[in-house]
This record gives structure tokens, C-alpha cells and sequence, in this order.
């Protein structure tokens, strides 16, 4: 099937689409958006790339940055990620785009990153990942596992009770490595090696029979269990349907998702699924004066009121809003002069609190525990009473816990090591 | 059921009896309890409910019924709490009418899954005594899954009046788990429970035996160990057959991807990429059907699938028909150009329907009969993969017909025997090739509209079936309905077999590879083909 996949990035890479505005006053400042829209990952990020022109629509409505309007550049990498690289490259070089918006899964990011790192773009990656990573020219504006997998588990520990747990995830980087620290943070709590099961299942898995009933089976046995889910993207409405189908009730095996939000639910029913939980920083159903206007202003753009919004395009609403306050206090678009400047500053999120760009180029967020409704939205049971720092390397696994990020002046390093007070990464001869 | 309401009456009176003596005089003041959940907290919810569980008054469980469902709501304009149907709002203590919803502005009383749990637990204990058979037996069901103390006495209570034999079954069965659960029963009382509860509480039996286990004395541990040996006996053998069904179900899915390309590729010998997409524009039309449903006529929803089914297959085997006219007709006997052409065809056409739908998943609903399990002996079902099998057998069957049986099918066989040959019979094959890549490709829509029920509808539906339909083709050996239908089993249970051991990505792997080795020694698959039509 290779010759299929190479013939599909081929004719999606025709299809990119470069739009231009008619404002020609002053040279327009170019916003890259580098996204998937076609293929399987469409579903998903088809959205952030109208949260994109939205943003950069309001902010043209607002005078522009810096006196000059905002110009949107889009590219389709067609869930293809060695396509991702070339458009990034493209994006650099031939349209010399500012600032690049993109990516959704972690494989996209990681082959778009040494483009980034060689010709010294930014990219604002909007999604929850699974940590161990920092990189100058990137700006993670999604949670990292402690703000997100970490809390979700305490929540079910302590406010559910749960003792037996099913880690069920599609097989890549992502689930894998928050698999590997949940599996540590586990044990590390006093839980049994034997009341912890681990699962795997191809992209796109849609038939969940034998592991829901595996699931079942698992829950029999005396103790209250809960799924941690990183299943992503499609397998998850057959998952959901197969646990509603086989009488798997939120009140006895909770599952909790970190992958599944308000847009994913707008794909089904969800009256079986009424009390199952998601993990994220954001719900379309937070009540906050930020998000109402939000949501108002969205649905006035995209022009349809059954729009959802979700938390991938919370980040980015942030992750955009960072990048046009760290451009105006450095008084340029600069790859360099933004990444000293972008440090250190605010911006409110849509849920009431604040969040603040980190040395280490990850946020402050608030972390919701939310239960699936009727209507396919989420009501938050739990939330953190405080904002929760982004952490890239993280605490509980051996390797990383020593290391951390800092890309501020002096350490200025990825993966500084806090025992040896070396820098581990060859990051730093590239940034300087 | 007359000593039935009489004896809910007397408890009526002792559980308010009970309450007055127990904490200060709350118990009057129910309107006033669940008027205040307008404005509580999920904490604060939490107490409501147990203080109104307290209060032992079946008046209450509407309201704690509404809660559980979502019914109960909080008017903000006056701040009065009422339960929601129909869109008319009523008291929920007296059941009386206060108004129609529109001129009020409500907001839910949302709960959580523990308060969920808490709320359930308090309607077994109301609700026991109902004069609704299924009312009790599901409260019955309730105190099974929420065992207490107080349950005990009303469940003896309950017991000494019932005649139902179902809802006495579950009664004893709720009374077993309860005796096993709690600390201070006897010795005696709980080995008596152990065979209750084996016997009766089927699946869940050892679940519920192993937490009993868990703080059991020797003498009694003896007993419950023997009877969950005697359960997980019985439990690894329904296991094994419960995996045959997941392989057949599996294996159904496959087959009704699969038959329509049997006929484009096995009978035409045209390699077809775009047999998926025509998989996913079958379920598209179930959507739109559905769409149209319920729009304009809501009470014909069940029957969406039945009026989808020959929409689908009209409008795929239109197109079909229109791409071997449009485009494959010139390509006959050009493997790799039809490969290509109809590869690129399949991209059009999952491109266009992201154009016109969005490229997220779009809802198609289960109709009731399709949603839910049911139990056959130790098997459980679930409706829907049951109706897929039986529809994926008749798919089959009809096409065997349709093969074997009409003037269509002899011509198609004639035609893709003997394609000179036939024409010299009068036989118009252009036609007869139009037909086929027509029926194939319906049945591929046919295919659409039920796995619309077991998967997402997205414009990619279409290509996480498209190698597998090909797999099981290849497997089954080209040409060959039977093998087909044999193929597509063997991977389906296969698959289903290797899983539990190998995980779901290796066996994917593995299955893969056993095919790759399998083609090595028998290229033309399982049925080969034999004779002359070999050759052409």
C-alpha cells in the first residue's frame, strides 16, 4: 500500500491552497497554518484550521499586528508526515510565514521539528502530548501529562476509588509514553503490577468486542476499576458503542478519556455514555463571560450555531494570543526576538484563570474533569483549585526526572540536567 | 397487592417514625429538601439525597428518580425546582401540572457518577415495595449493585409478600449479595448464600463472590472458592465460545465488505479501489435517510435501516454503473491502469464528501432493536453484530440467487467465462458488465448501511475496509462466492483467537503474514478455480 499513500500525499499536495487578501497597504505579516485536511486526521483538524483564520480574522478587524494586517498561509499535509516536513520547509522558505500554527499528533510534530530547528521558524503546537520534549522553535500550547493524565488519575483514586486499572491506547508515541508514566505514577501510589492491564489497538481499530469484553472480565474481580483511554481519533465511536452495547455502565467501569472532546462527540448519540469522563483544560460548557463571547463570536464566523469548540482550540486561541503580545513588546516578528520576549507573558484563557508561557515553552493551565452529557457536552465534576504549570520531562519517570527545560538565559537549554548542570541536547548550538 | 399497599403504608410510617426519632424533624419537610437541590453543589447534592433517602418516604422517589435521569431542573426565573416531561413542567413531590417549559427558564440539575450511584441505591430502598412488578424487580436490581444494612430488613419484608417468580429470584439473589457483603452476618446465613448467588447472579457472580472472598473466615472461604472454581470452569468454556461469535460477527463484517468486490474482482477480475468508498457512501445514505427522519417524521426512525437499505443500493449501483461505463470500460485487461484510475477515483470521491459533509464523523443512530445485549445462556449478544450476521447470510444468500438462479447471473457467468463467445450468443455484454460492476458495487452500499450502525460514518470509512475486503478475496480464492464466505469467517475467528494472546496490533500482523504464507503455497487460495475459465 505504499504506492497508495505516496500517490495520496502527491495529489493532496496539489491541492494546497494559498489564500490572498486584498489589503496591500503595508507588507502583510504571513501566519502559517499547517494542518490536515484531508485523510484521517481531517476529522480533527480540519477545525483548527478555521480556529486559525477566525483568530487571524479578528485580529485583522483590530487593527493588525504591529500596524499591518495578518496573512493567512494554508497548507493540507493530508495526515501524511513526511508531507507535514516538506510543507513546513515550503511554509519557511517559499511563503516566509512569521509564525506557523499546526500539527495534531505527536508523530506530525516530531517530523516537523528539525525543519523548524534548521531554519529557525516557531511553531505553536495546540495539543495534549505526552511530554519528554523541548525545543526552542516550539511552543507547546496543549497539556502535558501532568496537566492532564496525572490529575485525571488522582481524580478517579480519590473521588472514585478506583483500585484496578485498564491503560487502553492506540499504538503510538503518544498513548505509549503516557502509558509508560501512568504505569509508573501507579505503582509509585502502592497499586499491584497485576490490577494494571495495558492495551494496545491499530489506528482506526473498529472492532472492540474481544477488549471490551476483556475489560469485563478485568472489572469482575472484586475492585473498583476504571479505562484510562488514549484511544485517538476514529476507533473511539466503536469503542464507546461496544461498551454502551455491552451493558458497561459509567457507574461500575468509568472510562476516562484524554482524547475525546466535544467535536469527537458530535459523532454519535452519547445518551449510553452519560457519566463517562474526559480530561481536558478546556469544555465548550464552561461558564465564563471569555468563553461565552468565544463561542458567540465562533459560531457568528464559521456561520453554523451547531459548531462545536473544544481544547485544541482553546490553545491555540492562547497559543495566538501569546504570539501577537510577545511580536508587539519585541516590535518584530523575528524568530529570535519573539522567543525572548514570549517568556513570562499573560494572557487570560477561556476558562477564567491565566495563562503564562514558561521558560520551558509550555503553560499554565487549569485542569477539568468533565462527565459526558446527553447533548454530547461535558459537565465538570473536578476541577484544580490552582493553575498547573506545563512540565515537559516528566517527574515520575526515572530517565526524566532529573531533567528540565529552560530556554530563558543562562541554562538555555532543552534537556538541562539538574544533577550534572550539563546540557544534554545538542539544542544549544543550533540556538545560538 | 392489596397487603402490599398496606404493608407500605405501615413502613411507610415506620421509616417516617424512624426518621423523627432518629435526627431532628426534617422528615416533614420534603418539598423543602428538594426544593433546595435548585442550588446546590455537587457536595451539598450529595447530602440532600441522603437525607432524603432518610426520610424512607416514597413520595420522594419521582424526584430522586427525575435526578437520576436528568428530568429535574431548576427554574431560574423563580428558583423553584420541577421535574421536566414533555415539555411540561410539574412538582416534583406532588406530580401536579405547574405549566408548559417555554415560559420558564430552566437549567439542569446535573450529578455525577457517584451521586448517581448514592441515588440509585436510595430508590431500591423506596421503591421496593411498588406495585409495579418491573418497578420492584429493578429495585431489586438496584440494591444487588448498592448492598446495605437497611436493605436486609426490607428486603425480608419485601420478600415474605412477593409473587412474582422473576421478581423474587432477583430478590433472593439481592438478599444473597447483601448477606455476603456485610460484615456482621452469620457464618451459616452466608454459606447459605454462596449457591444464591452462584447460581442466580450469573455474570457477575464472581465478581461478587471474590470481594466476599476477600474478608471471608476460613471455614466459609472454603465454600466460596469452590464455587468460583466451579464458575470459572464453566466461565472459560463460554469464553471460548464467546470468541467464536466475536470471530463470526468479525468475520460478517468482513464478508459484507467483501462480497461486492467478490463480484467486481472475483468475477470481473477488475481490481477495484474504490469498492470502499462505496461502502461509505452506503452509510452517507443512511445518514441522510436518517437526517429526513427525523426532520420531518420522527416516529418512523426504526424503520431508518429498512428504507435506507434499497436507497443504498440504488444509488451505488448508479454510480458503479456510471464508473465501468465512465471510466473502466476503457481499461478492460489494463490491470495496473484500473488500479491507478480507480485509486485516484476513490480519493475524488472521499474528498467530494468531505466537501459536502464535513469532514467529522456524522451521527447515524441505532434504532432500538439494534441497541443493547441479550444473554443466550452464558453468551452475551449484542444486538446489533446479531443483526449483522443474519444480514451479511442473507446478502449472501440473495446473491447466490441472483448468481445461480436469474437470466442476469447466467449472463454475467457467460459473460466473464467467454466474453466472444457470449456476445456470439446475442448476449449484449456491454451491458451485462455495466450490471455487474452495478450489483457489485450496491452490495457494497448494502454494506455501507450496516456498518454505519457498528462504526463511524467519515469519509474514511471506506479505507479501513478496502484491504481487508481484498485480503479476504485473495484468501478466499478469486472468483468463488463460497470461498468468500469461508474466507472471510476463517479471518474473522482467526483474528478473534489470536487476539486475546497476541493483542490486537500483532495479531493484525500475524494474520497478515499466515495469508502472505498461505498464498505461497496455494496462490489461488482457498476454492481455486478450475478449468478453462482459469485461463481467460
Amino acid at each position: 500500500m505504499n504506492m497508495k499513500f505516496a500517490l495520496g500525499a502527491a495529489l493532496a499536495g496539489t491541492l494546497t491552497l494559498s489564500m490572498a487578501p486584498a489589503y496591500a497597504q503595508d507588507e502583510p505579516i504571513k501566519v502559517g497554518i499547517l494542518h490536515s485536511l484531508s485523510g484521517t486526521m481531517a476529522i480533527s483538524e480540519t477545525t483548527l484550521k478555521d480556529t486559525m483564520l477566525f483568530l487571524i480574522e479578528q485580529q485583522n478587524a483590530k487593527g493588525g499586528l504591529l500596524g499591518r494586517q495578518l496573512e493567512p498561509v494554508v497548507v493540507d499535509i493530508a495526515s501524511d508526515w513526511p508531507l507535514a516536513a516538506e510543507k513546513a520547509r515550503e511554509l519557511l522558505t517559499v511563503n516566509e510565514v512569521d509564525a506557523v500554527f499546526g500539527c495534531w499528533t505527536s508523530v506530525c510534530r516530531k517530523s516537523v521539528l528539525p525543519v523548524f530547528e534548521e531554519l529557525n521558524g516557531l511553531l505553536f503546537y495546540p495539543v495534549q502530548y505526552e511530554g519528554e520534549e523541548s525545543q526552542r522553535n516550539v511552543f507547546y500550547t496543549g497539556a502535558s501529562p501532568n496537566q492532564q493524565a496525572i490529575p485525571a488519575v488522582d481524580y478517579l483514586m480519590e473521588e472514585e476509588g478506583v483500585e484496578r486499572w485498564v491503560l487502553a491506547g492506540t499504538d503510538y508515541v503518544y498513548p505509549q509514553t503516557t502509558n509508560k508514566i501512568l504505569e509508573q505514577y501507579l505503582l509509585d501510589a502502592g497499586v499491584a503490577p497485576e490490577d494494571i492491564m495495558i492495551n494496545y489497538t491499530p489506528f482506526g481499530h473498529s472492532d472492540w468486542q474481544t477488549i471490551v469484553s476483556e475489560i469485563k472480565a478485568f472489572g469482575s474481580e472484586g475492585k473498583k476499576t476504571a479505562v484510562v483511554s488514549t484511544i485517538n481519533g476514529d476507533a473511539n465511536v466503536p469503542f464507546y458503542r461496544e461498551l454502551a452495547n455491552q451493558g458497561i455502565a459509567a457507574e461500575d467501569i468509568p472510562v476516562v478519556a484524554f482524547s475525546v472532546g466535544e467535536e469527537e462527540l458530535s459523532g454519535f448519540d452519547t445518551t449510553p455514555l452519560v457519566g463517562h469522563l474526559a480530561a481536558w483544560n478546556y469544555f465548550m460548557s464552561v461558564e465564563t463571560p471569555e468563553n461565552e463571547e468565544f463561542i458567540k463570536a465562533w459560531h457568528e464566523f464559521i456561520g453554523n450555531e451547531d459548531r462545536v469548540t473544544n481544547d485544541p482550540m482553546e490553545a491555540h486561541y492562547i497559543g495566538f494570543n501569546l504570539w501577537v503580545k510577545a511580536v508587539e513588546a519585541a516590535g518584530s516578528t523575528d524568530p529570535d526576538a519573539v522567543i525572548d520576549s514570549i517568556v513570562g507573558l499573560e494572557t487570560p484563557n477561556l476558562t477564567g484563570g491565566i495563562a503564562r508561557m514558561l521558560p520551558n515553552h509550555h503553560i499554565t493551565k487549569p485542569v477539568l474533569i468533565g462527565e459526558i452529557q446527553d447533548d454530547g457536552q461535558f459537565f465538570v465534576v473536578w476541577e484544580t483549585e490552582d493553575l498547573v504549570p506545563g512540565d515537559a520531562w516528566s517527574d515520575f519517570l526515572p530517565e526524566s526526572a532529573m531533567l528540565e527545560a529552560d530556554w530563558t538565559a543562562p541554562i538555555n537549554c532543552g534537556n538541562y540536567n539538574k544533577e550534572t548542570q550539563t546540557c544534554g541536547g545538542s539544542e544549544v548550538a543550533a540556538a545560538n | 397487592m392489596r397487603p402490599i399497599r398496606s404493608l407500605r403504608l405501615i413502613l411507610t410510617c415506620l421509616g417516617l417514625a424512624l426518621a423523627l426519632l432518629a435526627g431532628p424533624a426534617r422528615a416533614q419537610d420534603i418539598p423543602g429538601l428538594v426544593q433546595s437541590m435548585g442550588e446546590a453543589s455537587l457536595r451539598e447534592l450529595g447530602g440532600i439525597v441522603e437525607e432524603l433517602a432518610a426520610t424512607g418516604d416514597s413520595a420522594v422517589a419521582p424526584a430522586l428518580e427525575a435526578l437520576a435521569e436528568g428530568d429535574l431542573y431548576a427554574n431560574e426565573a423563580d428558583g423553584r425546582v420541577v421535574i421536566l416531561a414533555r415539555n411540561r413542567m410539574y412538582d416534583p413531590v406532588t406530580q401536579e401540572e405547574i405549566g408548559p417549559a417555554a415560559d420558564a427558564d430552566l437549567s439542569r440539575i446535573r450529578i455525577n457518577n457517584s451521586l448517581r450511584r448514592d441515588v440509585a441505591a436510595a430508590l431500591g430502598g423506596l421503591t421496593l415495595m411498588s406495585d409495579n412488578p418491573s418497578v420492584r424487580l429493578s429495585a431489586a436490581r438496584s440494591m444487588r449493585a448498592n448492598p446495605s444494612e437497611e436493605n436486609l430488613a426490607l428486603l425480608d419484608e419485601a420478600l415474605a409478600a412477593e409473587t412474582d417468580p422473576a421478581v423474587r429470584s432477583a430478590m433472593e439473589t439481592a438478599r444473597a449479595v447483601t448477606v455476603l457483603s456485610l460484615a456482621d452476618t452469620g457464618i451459616e446465613e452466608k454459606r447459605a448464600a454462596v449457591p444464591v448467588v452462584a447460581h442466580n447472579a450469573r455474570r457477575e457472580a464472581i465478581t461478587i463472590l471474590n470481594s466476599a472472598l476477600a474478608d471471608a473466615p476460613d471455614e466459609l472461604a472454603a465454600d466460596i472458592r469452590s464455587a468460583i472454581a466451579g464458575l470459572e470452569q464453566e466461565r472459560a468454556i463460554w469464553a471460548a465460545l464467546q470468541n467464536v461469535w466475536f470471530g463470526v460477527s468479525l468475520g460478517s463484517v468482513l464478508l459484507l465488505a467483501a462480497i461486492g468486490l467478490a463480484i467486481t474482482f472475483g468475477v470481473m477480475g477488475v481490481i477495484n479501489m474504490a469498492h470502499g468508498e462505496m461502502v461509505m457512501l452506503g452509510a452517507y445514505t443512511t445518514f441522510v435517510v436518517q437526517e429526513v427522519i427525523r426532520q420531518n417524521a420522527p416516529g418512523l426512525f426504526d424503520y431508518s435501516l429498512a428504507i435506507a437499505l434499497p436507497l443504498a443500493f440504488l444509488i451505488t449501483a448508479l454510480i458503479g454503473m456510471a464508473i465501468e461505463r465512465g471510466i473502466i470500460r476503457w481499461l478492460y485487461g489494463r490491470a495496473l491502469e484500473t488500479l491507478l484510475a480507480t485509486w485516484g477515483l476513490s480519493l475524488i470521491l472521499q474528498q467530494t464528501v468531505r466537501s459536502i459533509f464535513g469532514p467529522t464523523n456524522r451521527q447515524v443512530g441505532n434504532p432500538s432493536w439494534m441497541s443493547g445485549s441479550f444473554e443466550f445462556y452464558g453468551l452475551s449478544i449484542t444486538w446489533n453484530r446479531f443483526w449483522i450476521v443474519i444480514f451479511a447470510i442473507a446478502v449472501f444468500a440473495a446473491l447466490l440467487v441472483v448468481l445461480n438462479r436469474t437470466s442476469l447471473g447466467l449472463q454475467m457467468r457467460a459473460v466473464t467465462q467467454n466474453r466472444r463467445m457470449a456476445s456470439a450468443m446475442g448476449i449484449r455484454t456491454p451491458f451485462v458488465d455495466a450490471m455487474t460492476f452495478g450489483l457489485g458495487s450496491g452490495i457494497a452500499g448494502l454494506a455501507g448501511v450496516a456498518l454505519s450502525q457498528i462504526d463511524n460514518v467519515s469519509p474514511n470509512l471506506g479505507q479501513g475496509y478496502i484491504i481487508d475486503s481484498f485480503m479476504v478475496v485473495v484468501f478466499g480464492g478469486v472468483g468463488n462466492l463460497w470461498g468468500t464466505l469461508v474466507g472471510a469467517l476463517t479471518l474473522g475467528v482467526a483474528n478473534k483467537f489470536l487476539e486475546p494472546y497476541a493483542g490486537a496490533v500483532l495479531g493484525k500482523i500475524l494474520i497478515l503474514v499466515l495469508i502472505i504464507l498461505f498464498i505461497q503455497r496455494r496462490p489461488r487460495g482457498l476454492f481455486a478455480l478450475k478449468g478453462r475459465a482459469v485461463e481467460s
